[in-house]
C-alpha cells in the first residue's frame, strides 16, 4: 500500500510521557477483527481514551483539545509487545505522521516505516526538552526534516539529528515501499529458492 | 575463515542481496499465517495485481479468534467468522495449506509448526505474530512480522531486514525444585527488562538449555520478544533431532541423514563474537511471578514487590503499573487471592505443561473461588492429554479441558478475564487489558498456575513437590 511521501513536517505535538506503551494499549486485540484497513484511528488507545460505556475519559491526552498535531511524542520503549501492524495503522489513521521517542520497539519501528509513519529516535535529554517545550506552550511546533535528518524545536531552535538508513529514507521521501523493490528481484529470488529445502 | 555465531550461519546463508546503506533481502523458508494479520496482506496483493510466489512455503492455521468450546458449531461472532472465512478463501485461492477449525492438525501456529515437522533447524521462519520466536528452539531464525511484511513474503518469499546485533545468554548450573523453563525465561526478562534486548537477536547457551526438552526450549525462545529481542535461538542437538525424527514434514530417509549432518554444523564457533554476552546462575532462579504490567516486572515468588527505586522502569510508569494491578511496593505476592487460572498459549500449551499442571492438581481439588481455563495448544496436544490419562486426573480434580486455540492469551474470542479479576496465566503478556478489558494478569509457570488453582491464591508450588 503506497503512502504519501514524507519530507519536512512542521507541527504541534501530542505528548504521551509514558514508558513501555505497548501495542495492546495502542489498539486492543478486540479491534483487530477487520479484514480491511479501515477505521482503526477510532480505536487508537481505546481503553485509555474511553470508559467502558464509550464516554471519553477527560484526563486522557487525546481527549484534551489543548493538544493536537501530526506528531506524537512518547516515552521510551514505545510500541513494545505484539507485532500487530494495526497499531501503526491506528496511529496513521488518527492523523499522526511521525512518532518521536527516545527508544522504539523493533517491530513497531519496522511496521511504521513500512506504512509511512516516521519513527524518530532522539536522546532522552532532547526528548525531555520537547516535553518541556510542549508543557510551556501546548502549541509549540517541532520541525521534522527527513532529508537532512534533523528534528528542531521551533521556538528555541534547539535541534538534534536522527538516524535512518539510506534505503528507508529514500522510500519514505518518495512514498515507495519494499514490495515495489522486491518485484524487481523476482528472477534472482527464483534462482535462490531452488537452493533451499 | 572468520568465526561465526549460530545466528550468522543461518542469516548469512539466506541473504539474497545486501542493499548498500540499507537492509538485507532475506529469503524466508517457511511462512505461517493466521486469520488476524493476513487478510489485509491478501487485499494488498489483489490491489497490486500480483500473486503468491511460492505458495507451498506458506502454511495457514486458524487460532487467534477461534472459540475454545463447541468448535463444531458455526462461529457466533460475525467479525471472527468473517476473518476465518477470509483465511480459508485466500488459502484456497492461492493454493496454500490451510488447517482451519475442525482440522485434526489445527492449533496455535507456534505449536502446530514444530509438532508437524514444518519447523526445522537452519531455516528462516516468519509469521505475523511476535511469538514466532518460538521456532528458534530448533536453531532456526524465527521472528514476528507486520502485515506489510506478510504481504511482502507472500509476494516475494523475502523480507527486507537489517541484520540485528547478536547477544548470547548463558545459564549454567542445575535448576532447583519446581523451577521450570518458564521461570528461567521470566527470570532473564526481569534481569534484562522488557526492552533490554531490543535490537538484538539472542542465542541461549549453557547446560540449562542443553538439558532442556524441546518443549522447554520453545517456552524460552517464545518469550525472547518480551525482553525486546527480535528472536532467540538454541543450537540444535540430539534432543532436537530426536524430536523431529518421523514427524510428518520432517525429512525422510537419505534426506534425513543429509540434513542431520548439516544441522550438526549449526552452532556458534568457538571464539565467535557477540555484541553482548550475559551469564546467569541456575541456582539463583526460583519459581517466578510477575506483579506489574509488562513481563519485565517479575520476581521470585517468595519475594516482595520491589520499590520504584529498585526497578529500571521510570517511576511514573512503574507507579501506573502497580496502581493498575492494585498492588503496593514492598508487598508480598504469596497469598494474594486469585480469581482465574489460564493454562495454555504458545508459551505453555504443550504436553509437558499439562503434565506439570497435573502433577500438582493430582489428588487435590480445584479451589471454589477459581475459574480455570485449560486450553491445549493443538488437537495433537489434546489427544496426548487424553491418551496419557491426564484428562482423568484433571476431571477428578474438578477441571475441564477446552478446545485448542489462543484463547485468553489475547482474549480475541469469548475467553476474556472479566474487569477487575486477577488471573494467574501461563501465557506471555501481562499488559493492561491483554486478557480482557481491565483484567489483571500474573504471568507464571504451569506449576505456579496449578498451585493457585488448588489453593485459590498465589502459592509457592514447591510446597506441593
Ligand atoms: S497464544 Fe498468544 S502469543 Fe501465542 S500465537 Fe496465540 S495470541 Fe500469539
Amino acid at each position: 500500500m503506497a503512502y504519501d511521501s514524507f519530507k519536512i513536517l512542521t507541527s504541534s505535538c501530542v505528548p504521551l510521557p509514558l514508558e513501555n506503551v505497548d501495542t495492546d494499549q495502542i489498539i486492543p486485540a478486540r479491534f483487530l477483527k477487520a479484514t480491511k484497513r479501515e477505521g482503526f484511528g477510532d480505536n487508537l488507545f481505546r481503553d485509555w481514551r474511553y470508559n467502558g460505556d464509550d464516554t471519553p475519559k477527560a484526563d486522557f491526552v487525546l481527549n484534551n483539545p489543548t493538544y493536537s498535531g501530526k506528531i506524537l511524542v512518547a516515552g521510551r520503549n514505545f510500541g513494545s509487545g505484539s507485532s500487530r501492524e494495526h497499531a501503526a495503522w491506528a496511529i496513521y489513521d488518527y492523523g499522526f505522521r511521525c512518532v518521536i521517542s527516545s527508544f522504539f520497539a523493533d517491530i513497531f519501528k519496522g511496521n511504521s516505516l513500512n506504512i509511512g509513519i516516521l519513527p524518530v529516535t532522539v536522546s532522552p535529554e532532547f526528548l525531555d526538552k520537547i516535553f518541556t517545550a510542549i508543557e510551556s506552550d501546548p502549541k509549540a511546533e517541532v520541525i521534522v526534516d527527513l532529508p537532512s535528518q534533523k528534528v528542531t524545536i521551533a521556538a528555541t531552535g534547539e535541534s538534534e539529528s536522527f538516524d535512518i538508513n539510506g534505503y528507508k529514507k529514500h522510500n519514505m521521501t518518495n512514498g515507495f515501499d519494499d514490495i515495489d523493490y522486491l518485484q524487481s528481484m523476482k528472477a534472482e529470488i527464483g534462482e535462490f529458492e531452488k537452493t533451499r529445502i | 575463515m572468520s568465526k561465526k555465531t549460530l545466528f550468522d550461519k543461518v542469516w548469512d546463508s539466506h541473504v539474497v542481496k545486501h542493499i548498500e546503506d540499507g537492509p538485507d533481502v532475506l529469503f524466508i523458508d517457511r511462512h505461517f499465517i493466521h486469520e488476524v494479520t493476513s487478510p489485509v496482506a491478501f487485499l494488498g496483493l489483489e490491489s497490486r495485481g500480483i500473486g503468491v510466489l511460492f505458495p507451498e512455503r506458506t502454511f495457514a492455521t486458524a487460532d487467534h479468534n477461534t472459540p475454545t468450546i463447541n468448535q463444531h458449531l458455526p462461529v457466533e461472532d460475525p467479525l471472527s467468522a468473517n476473518q476465518l472465512k477470509a483465511l480459508e478463501t485466500n488459502s484456497g485461492k492461492y493454493g496454500i495449506s490451510h488447517w482451519g477449525l475442525g482440522n485434526p492438525k489445527n492449533g496455535i501456529v507456534h505449536v502446530v509448526g514444530p509438532e508437524n515437522g514444518i519447523t526445522q533447524p537452519g531455516m528462516t521462519i516468519v509469521c505475523g505474530d511476535s511469538h514466532t520466536s518460538t521456532h528458534g528452539a530448533f536453531g532456526a531464525i524465527a521472528f514476528g512480522i507486520g502485515t506489510s511484511e506478510v504481504e511482502m513474503v507472500l509476494a516475494s518469499q523475502c523480507i527486507m531486514q537489517p541484520k540485528p546485533k547478536k547477544m548470547r545468554i548463558n545459564v549454567n548450573g542445575k535448576l532447583g525444585k519446581g523451577v521450570t523453563p518458564k521461570d528461567v525465561t521470566l527470570y532473564i526478562i526481569a534481569q534484562i527488562s522488557a526492552s533490554g534486548a531490543t535490537g538484538y537477536f539472542a542465542e541461549y547457551a549453557g547446560d540449562v538449555f542443553e538439558n532442556m526438552s524441546m518443549e522447554g526450549r520453545m517456552t524460552v525462545c517464545n518469550m525472547s520478544i518480551e525482553m525486546g529481542a527480535r528472536g532467540g535461538m538454541i543450537a540444535p542437538d540430539e534432543t532436537t533431532f530426536a524430536f523431529l525424527e518421523g514427524r510428518e514434514k520432517s525429512p525422510k530417509g537419505e534426506e534425513w541423514t543429509k540434513q542431520v549432518a548439516y544441522w550438526k554444523t549449526l552452532k556458534s564457533d568457538e571464539g565467535a563474537e557477540f555484541d553482548l554476552e550475559l551469564t546467569y546462575n541456575a541456582a539463583d532462579i526460583e519459581p517466578q511471578i510477575t506483579y506489574g504490567t509488562n513481563p519485565g516486572l517479575g520476581t521470585g515468588i517468595s519475594r516482595n514487590i520491589p520499590k520504584a527505586s529498585e526497578v529500571k522502569d521510570g517511576e511514573a510508569s512503574y507507579k501506573k503499573s502497580l496502581a493498575y494491578m492494585g498492588f503496593a511496593e514492598g508487598e508480598s505476592m504469596i497469598g494474594k487471592e486469585v480469581d482465574y487460572v489460564f493454562l495454555g498459549s504458545c508459551t505453555n500449551g504443550r504436553i509437558e505443561d499439562f503434565r506439570a499442571f497435573a502433577s500438582i492438581v493430582k489428588g487435590r481439588k480445584k479451589a471454589d473461588n477459581i475459574t480455570a481455563w485449560l486450553v491445549p495448544g493443538s488437537h495433537i496436544v489434546e489427544s496426548q492429554i487424553k491418551e496419557e490419562g491426564i484428562l482423568d486426573i484433571l476431571t477428578e480434580a474438578g477441571f475441564a479441558l477446552r478446545q485448542p486455540g489462543c484463547s485468553a492469551c489475547l482474549a480475541m474470542n469469548d475467553d476474556k478475564i472479566p474487569a477487575g479479576k486477577l488471573a494467574v496465566s501461563t501465557s506471555n503478556r501481562n499488559f493492561e487489558g491483554r486478557q480482557g478489558p481491565n483484567s489483571k494478569t500474573l504471568l507464571a509457570s504451569p506449576l505456579v498456575a496449578a498451585a493457585a488453582a488448588v489453593t485459590g491464591k498465589v502459592t509457592d508450588p514447591r510446597v506441593f513437590l
